[in-house]
């Protein structure tokens, strides 16, 4: 049908055309000038409805899988929070990727992505294929990040292409990819679970050393929980915390969640044994605080740098520490416990997991020699020795290992740790949905014991079961 | 030059014909692209199994006709359990949170209704909590809510001695569906507040003269004349909570995290967390097919009543 305007737009709109006639003494030259304007209008509009259907379409299509080298000059980074803030790490940053400009000629924008953030960023970059060059990975991710192919694989040649696999630590190269294949990320940062401990509060209770075992924790914490303080931190409202210390627990009682064949295996009696004794830390040895269920800020660290609680376990916690006003020599620092009989080592005596930060080349990338060339320079010994220090972490790069700033007595319980009583993560594709769903189990279990309703072998697995039955669908 | 002209007034006439369609055209592309568009795509997502192993290039997954709804329908295995559960959780959830903001913002709305001195002081104030980030103003009760150092147990447990000396968790437990609940009623009465403050705006002052005039008290005049004529603002009013409401994923998210309580699992966040549990969004889409096909249907059975309501009461 065609459109009219109403009866009182025409005549205006008559009286309109009038002038305009006049002022266009040839109509026919003015009509092909309409013509092509609106033939002009028309395919632009078709133009940016190609090009949004396309951009809309891009997450579809499939690439060449290796990157390209069409934008040589710069690079996109997200750097994952290391630093007590965002602020924080945007400062330590800067001038090390100013250096790297000023060597390579190469722009990096740097973008420090939250941890709440940083997976779903990274899913979401994966689906529409638009993303970073670089990025920081949490080296638990390796593996379900691995299968979904948007990672760059380390094969000898881009190996080479860095100064080669055997620069870093064997272990931490063990934590950046499935077994068997090459490896989706190459380390950057490594950090081990250790024992902090608060000097004053074991002094005051008469206690000379930091338990050793999970008898003498909970006969030590006995001492310290009494007038409102309480002997041990926990993390429990969040997931990540929970299956990192679940995963420790669930080796020492000589269990795994997932078996041979990557299967998942929550409920195995190994495995309810493990996170009933965690905890039970809270539920039935009572020396971890209730309130500390629904902790999942790092509240535990706040506590401890306040004087309520005595110890926590954690990983390379000392800056955080600092920035809650504790200073050096406040706290001590000592091997998380292990079963009696026998020192931190391997398989049941295992005390932590490796963690740490991979660094990533997004296979999308359109620079993928100046990508290659950043991560070169990102794992260099001098930026690994700059970079570590400042947070606290170990190099994984064994050259970088030797600088004296790595040897106090802090740096030293973690390095040995590292190299002794450290295990991966399982690296199993789905290893990201056993964090949540385990996570969840260990989370909700805190919220019964808190709550002062039991805990027992049978509440435990039931939780385990459900969890295994959420990855099963 | 001649043909031209002889051309020109049916040119003329296709032209201005063609024009308005082509001026309506980026409107109804861009309608296609940013509505119909995902709601399709998340639509045939759901026929398919997009894992992680898929999603870097989700054409390749493979299709799985029913089998997402199966799943998620199978009311005696784990996920359908979970979803009827946090289905129903929503329902209650929404029943008395919009049933509450509603009964606040016009009782509110009502009182302000007559001119007193900071009257414009106090609907500003009342406006507060719309206007506040989301984030923010969440994360600002998420630590109220906290046992040990928050102020809510401070308050009840510390100065008014209520409930013991034992603090209560208000975010872990059965507890948190009702911390959740006082947050969405603090969020959302405003909204219903500002929209029956204007709705009022248009009730004659004539009325309630004449009804005074009548004898009629107070409570007579509010049930005869004002909820009457906010009548049609409530209809809409009542729906748009509704759907805010039931479909709200920030307040739990920022209230309790990835994972909520079972108490307060409301289906969004529901939806999230099981897409990401099992990272197979093709589960996830299809609870949000079912999800859609729910709320369109009660957005149709309501206007349908509501209006026929109506219609029969100006008969």
């Amino acid at each position: 049908m065609r459109w009219m305007p109403p009866k009182r737009w025409r005549r205006d709109i008559a009286t309109r055309a009038e002038n305009i006639r006049q002022a266009f003494p040839d109509p026919a030259e003015r009509g092909r000038s309409a013509m092509r304007r609106t033939r002009a209008a028309a395919a632009a509009v078709t133009a940016s409805l190609l090009a949004a259907a396309a951009t809309a379409c891009g997450g579809g299509t499939a690439d060449s899988g290796g990157g390209s080298n069409t934008a040589p000059k710069e690079l996109t980074y997200w750097a994952s929070n290391q630093g007590p803030d965002l602020a924080a790490d945007q400062a330590v940053l800067t001038p090390e990727l100013k250096k790297f400009e000023e060597q390579t000629g190469i722009k990096v924008k740097l973008e420090v992505v939250p941890w709440s953030d940083l997976l779903n960023r990274i899913l979401a970059a994966t689906a529409s294929g638009q993303g970073p060059d670089v990025l920081n990975i949490g080296n638990t991710w390796s593996s379900s990040l691995q299968a979904t192919g948007a990672l760059l694989p380390w094969n000898a040649e881009n190996f080479a292409a860095i100064g080669g696999r055997d620069r870093f630590v064997d272990s931490a190269i063990g934590s950046a990819g499935a077994a068997g294949q090459d490896p989706a990320a190459v380390p950057l940062y490594s950090m081990a679970y250790a024992l902090y401990y608060n000097k004053k509060m074991f002094q005051e209770a008469g206690i000379a050393k930091p338990p050793a075992t999970w008898d003498e924790m909970v006969a030590t914490g006995r001492l310290l929980s009494k007038d409102g303080k309480w002997a041990l931190g926990a993390e429990g409202g969040n997931l990540s915390e929970n299956i990192h210390q679940a995963f420790v627990f669930a080796k020492q009682h000589g269990a795994d969640f997932f078996d041979a064949a990557g299967k998942p295996a929550f409920d195995s009696p190994g495995a309810v044994d493990a996170v009933k004794q965690y905890v039970d830390l809270m539920a039935k040895d009572k020396i971890i605080a209730p309130g500390n269920a629904e902790y999942a800020q790092n509240q535990s660290l706040q506590d401890f740098a306040t004087g309520k609680t005595a110890m926590v376990l954690w990983q390379s916690a000392a800056s955080s520490f600092k920035s809650h006003g504790m200073k050096e020599g406040d706290w001590g620092v000592a091997p998380v416990p292990v079963p009696a009989g026998g020192a931190p080592g391997t398989g049941t005596h295992t005390n932590s997991m490796v963690a740490g930060i991979n660094l990533a080349v997004f296979k999308n990338t359109d620079n993928i020699d100046g990508s290659l060339k950043f991560v070169k320079f990102m794992t260099s010994d001098e930026e690994q020795k700059i970079l570590n220090k400042t947070y606290g972490s170990i190099p994984p790069v064994k050259a970088a290992q030797s600088d004296p700033a790595f040897a106090t007595d802090d740096l030293t319980v973690l390095r040995t740790t590292l190299g002794t009583s450290a295990a991966p993560l399982p690296q199993v594709p789905h290893e990201s949905q056993f964090e949540t769903a385990v996570g969840t189990a260990v989370k909700e279990l805190f919220a019964d014991a808190a709550a002062g309703r039991p805990v027992t072998t049978e509440s435990v697995k039931a939780k385990l079961t459900k969890a295994q039955q959420q990855m099963a669908s | 030059m001649s043909t031209g002209s002889r051309m020109f007034p049916k040119s003329a006439r296709l032209r201005r014909s063609s024009l308005p369609y082509l001026l309506l055209l980026p409107a109804l592309v861009l309608e296609l692209l940013i509505h119909l568009v995902p709601m399709v795509m998340g639509i045939l997502m759901s026929f398919r199994r997009l894992t992680q192993f898929f999603i870097r290039d989700w054409s390749r997954a493979p299709w799985t006709g029913r089998d997402n709804y199966e799943l998620v329908l199978d009311v005696n295995r784990p996920v359908g359990e979970a979803l009827l559960r946090s289905f129903l959780t929503t329902c209650l959830f929404t029943l008395l949170s919009v049933g509450l903001c509603w009964l606040l913002g016009t009782a509110a709305a009502v009182f302000m209704q007559e001119s007193f001195r900071g009257r414009g002081l106090l609907r500003a104030l009342f406006l507060v909590p719309y206007a506040l980030p989301v984030y923010a103003a969440v994360i600002t009760w998420a630590f109220m809510f906290q046992r040990d150092n928050g102020l809510v147990n401070h308050v009840l447990h510390d100065q008014l001695g209520l409930g013991g000396a034992d603090h209560t968790f208000w975010l872990l437990g059965d507890n948190s569906f009702w911390a959740l609940l006082t947050v969405s009623v603090w969020k959302g009465w405003p909204f219903a507040f500002l929209i029956v403050t204007a709705a009022l705006q248009n009730i004659p002052g004539e009325l309630y003269e004449a009804a005074a005039l009548d004898g009629a008290g107070i409570w007579r005049q509010i049930h005869r004349i004002t909820l009457p004529s906010v009548g049609a603002v409530n209809q809409v009013l009542v729906l748009v909570l509704f759907l805010w409401t039931f479909n709200d994923f920030n307040t739990p998210f920022v209230l309790f995290g990835k994972s909520a309580p079972e108490a307060a699992d409301l289906v969004s966040l529901h939806i999230y967390q099981s897409s990401f549990v099992t990272w197979n969004f093709g589960t996830g889409s299809a609870m949000s097919v079912l999800l859609l096909l729910f709320l369109l249907l009660v957005t149709a059975g309501y206007l349908l009543v509501t209006t026929r309501g109506r219609r029969n009461e100006h008969v």
